[in-house]
C-alpha cells in the first residue's frame, strides 16, 4: 500500500532538486526510455530508510562529478507502481530492488547499483561506485 | 545522511541483504528483517539448493550482479539450523 503522499513528497523533492525528472506514468516512462539515445540514470526511489537514506545523498555527491549521465530520470517504487514496473521492464535480466540505480546507454543497462550494493554503506562509497560507472559509460564515445 | 528515513532502531542487520547458510547445505539470499523467538525472518528470498561450493559461488556472484531472483516473499529459519548469516557484499567479496 502506498504511503501518504505527504510523507513521500520530501523524498520526491530531494531527487527533483538534484535535477531528476519524475516519471509517474507508463506513458511518461515509455516516452523517456523507449527510444533512448545517449546515457540516462534511472533512480528507483524508495521510502526505505535502510538504503534509500543513503542512496539519495550518494546521488547528490555523484552528480557533482565531472562526468554525469545526459538524462536523470526517477520512478518511485511502491508509490507510482505502474510506472516503476514499466521502468523495470527496460532493465533486462536485472532483478527489481529498491532503491536502485540503473545506468543505461542507448537503451541498454550498462551498470546497475542494486539495493544490496547500497545497504550499510556510506553515501561516499556508493557515490564512488557511481562516478566510476559514469566515467566508464557516460563519456563521449570513442571513434573506433 | 538524509533526514528523510524510516525505521530507526532495528537489528543491526535489519534491511541488509544476507546470505544464510542452512545446515543441510541450502543457501538463502534475502533481506534480513528481524530475529525473534529463535528464528530469523528473511524477506524477498532466493534459494540455492545444496551444491558444490563452486556452484554456490556462481549463484552468489550472479545474485550480486543481477540481483535477488525472488522465489518466496517470506522465510523464517530457526537459528539452530543455520551455520552462518553474512551480508551478501561480504560473502561475495570474501
Amino acid at each position: 500500500m502506498p504511503y501518504d503522499p505527504r510523507l513521500v513528497d520530501p523524498m520526491r523533492q530531494e531527487t527533483t532538486r538534484m535535477g531528476f525528472q519524475e516519471l509517474t506514468s507508463v506513458a511518461a516512462v515509455d516516452a523517456a526510455l523507449a527510444n533512448l539515445t545517449g546515457s540516462a540514470l534511472v533512480f528507483v526511489n524508495s521510502v526505505c530508510g535502510c538504503a534509500a537514506g543513503n542512496a539519495r545523498p550518494a546521488l547528490r555527491l555523484a552528480l557533482q562529478h565531472g562526468t554525469t549521465p545526459e538524462q536523470l530520470l526517477t520512478v518511485f517504487a511502491g508509490q507510482d507502481v505502474e510506472a516503476t514496473d514499466r521502468a523495470r521492464s527496460y532493465f533486462g535480466e536485472y532483478q527489481p530492488s529498491s532503491p536502485s540505480m540503473a545506468l543505461l546507454r542507448d537503451g541498454e543497462v550498462v551498470y546497475m547499483q542494486h539495493r544490496h550494493m547500497i545497504e550499510g554503506r556510506t553515501p561516499e562509497s556508493v557515490a564512488a561506485d557511481l562516478t566510476a560507472a559514469f566515467d566508464k559509460h557516460c563519456g563521449t564515445p570513442s571513434a573506433a | 545522511m538524509s533526514g528523510h528515513v524510516f525505521h530507526h532502531g532495528h537489528d543491526e542487520l535489519h534491511g541488509i541483504t544476507v546470505v544464510a547458510r542452512h545446515v543441510d547445505g541450502t543457501v538463502f539470499v534475502g533481506r534480513f528483517d528481524q530475529e525473534d523467538q529463535g528464528k530469523i525472518l528473511l524477506l524477498d528470498v532466493s534459494t540455492q539448493p545444496a551444491a558444490p561450493e563452486g556452484e554456490i559461488a556462481t549463484f552468489l556472484a550472479r545474485t550480486m550482479k543481477f540481483g535477488v531472483r525472488v522465489d518466496r516473499k517470506h522465510l523464517a529459519i530457526p537459528t539452530t539450523e543455520l551455520t552462518s548469516v553474512t551480508p551478501l557484499q561480504e560473502a561475495v567479496a570474501g
